[in-house]
């Protein structure tokens, strides 16, 4: 594409699909403790 | 859904529902005004009319047909589907425990949310015993989950570290019978440690939190030591030793902004420079009546400072001499699932805090307040009525959420904040929310940024 380059696979819904195991950390237990973002936290799988 | 914003040099557009993140240029950015699904000749030719001046018929027609384009593929303007997930958030295992050890502090923080360490409800410390229950009650709510955290906390945890060892060791005698990991972290502001200390952290630890605010005239003024002095000089040189010992293991330093720091990108780089490669500084969670507490009026400094840091961060990347900073860390492809995005951290629910009485709360933020004890570790029990209701609480049941375009990277903000500012856990404190999206845009601008470097 000339316009657009796409940095990612896009693959969210993918995700939906196979994931929710529950095995990842906690976001809040990482570092924050007083605010929330869940976007850094890694997948166990 | 989609969000566009310019941000620079950039132009970029999300895919909200698809996690699509695309990088455009300004032909595209701005038929994106005017265009969207269902698309049609008509919308097209108005596009066209109001863009002549800009770009010549060609240029649009050629990002409108790459536009069409990535609406078929399903990364730009894709459905948002998941309301029906958010239908299935029911009760989950509870798997994470901040495990209050220390009611005390030998700090006296000035923003302190726990009322300069006894949480309003007098000096405190763990004893072993209410350890060793909080561990049962959490290899039993547990159920099937294999990871469990437990987070030393307080007050300041390293005032009673014979307890942490002892909760330690009887976590790890019980892992094998009951097929668990513990992952093991603390949260210390660094007055205690020692080299035998730390080795045991270092040992022990899935991760540790180092307090610290940055600047020396900074961390002094807001983290003074019961007597009024200023700790940086006595820390600084412990968290040095502590990570310089660590290796590869997970570490931060976590500070604190407020009000009287509003320069706080200078305070993250302080922290790296000297020394640190990890690094966490984040708003104060304040009351408004204070002088240090930020306030809307306070949002376009704490925006600029946000894209000053991020644009440092992207020169210094780039020299080989990168660093992470907690709030811009963002994996595009390989990071939680749609599911754990939902709902974000899971307190009182997959995750309680647990009070030197044995008392359970849905997190350290709600310990104190007597309407949210939800159980005991005496006698195993827990509410199930009050985690049904924070099992519900998603980016579906919060109406600012539903409809905002950072849901999937936030996941609804922190509760207690809602709790606390707004009076209901679904009612999104906008102050909070404000400063989140602007990290995004920044987090998301920083891999544009090195992704058009690596081009090169």
């Amino acid at each position: 594409m000339k316009h657009i380059k796409t940095l990612n696979n896009a693959n969210l819904k993918n995700s939906a699909a196979k994931g929710g195991c529950g095995e990842c950390q906690a976001s809040c237990q990482s570092a924050c403790k007083t605010s929330c973002t869940v976007a850094n936290q890694k997948c166990e799988k | 859904m989609i969000h566009k914003y310019y941000l620079n040099g950039f132009y970029i557009v999300l895919d909200v529902h698809s996690g699509g993140v695309h990088v455009v240029d300004a032909v595209i950015y701005d038929l994106l005004d005017f265009v969207a699904p269902p698309f049609s000749q008509e919308l097209f030719e108005k596009a066209c009319a109001a863009l002549s001046d800009k770009y010549t018929s060609e240029q649009l027609l050629e990002a409108y047909e790459e536009i069409k384009e990535l609406t078929e593929a399903g990364v730009l303007f894709s459905a948002d589907d998941y309301e029906k997930f958010a239908d299935m958030m029911v009760s989950a295992p509870i798997k994470s425990m901040c495990l209050h050890v220390a009611h005390d502090c030998n700090l006296r923080c000035k923003y302190c949310f726990a009322s300069t360490g006894d949480f309003g409800a007098g000096r405190k410390l763990l004893d072993a015993e209410t350890g060793k229950k909080a561990i049962d009650f959490l290899l039993t709510h547990s159920k099937g989950r294999k990871n469990l955290e437990l987070d030393f906390f307080g007050g300041e945890p390293l005032m009673n570290m014979p307890v942490i060892k002892e909760v330690v060791s009887y976590a790890r005698s019980k892992e094998k019978e009951y097929n668990k990991n513990f992952r093991f972290t603390v949260t210390t502001n660094g007055i205690l440690l020692d080299d035998e200390i730390t080795d045991y952290l270092n040992r022990e630890m899935y991760n540790i939190v180092l307090s610290i605010d940055g600047r020396k005239e900074v961390n002094d003024r807001m983290r003074p030591t019961v007597n009024q002095k200023g700790s940086y000089d006595v820390i600084l040189p412990k968290f040095k030793n502590l990570v310089d010992k660590r290796g590869d293991g997970q570490y931060y330093v976590r500070g604190t902004f407020t009000k009287y720091n509003l320069d706080f990108a200078a305070d993250v780089l302080h922290l790296n420079e000297v020394g640190f490669d990890q690094v966490s500084v984040e708003p104060v969670v304040a009351d408004p009546k204070f002088d240090y507490a930020l306030t809307e009026e306070d949002l376009p400094r704490v925006f600029e400072e946000y894209e000053k840091l991020a644009k440092a961060m992207i020169e210094k990347k780039k020299k080989g001499e990168g660093f992470n900073f907690f709030h811009f860390m963002i994996d595009l492809d390989q990071g939680p699932c749609a599911i754990k995005r939902l709902r974000g951290c899971g307190c009182g629910n997959e995750y309680v805090a647990v009070t030197p009485d044995g008392d359970v709360y849905p997190c350290h933020q709600f310990v104190g307040m007597e309407q949210f004890k939800m159980g005991s570790v005496f006698d195993n029990s827990i509410n199930q009525e009050m985690k049904d209701d924070f099992a519900r609480a998603n980016v579906y049941t919060k109406e600012e959420c539903k409809n905002c375009w950072a849901k999937f990277y936030c996941s609804g903000g922190c509760n207690a904040n809602n709790y606390q500012y707004a009076g209901d856990i679904r009612k999104s404190f906008k102050l909070s929310c404000e400063m989140e999206k602007k990290r995004l845009e920044c987090a998301i601008m920083m891999k544009a940024a090195l992704a058009a470097d690596d081009a090169e």
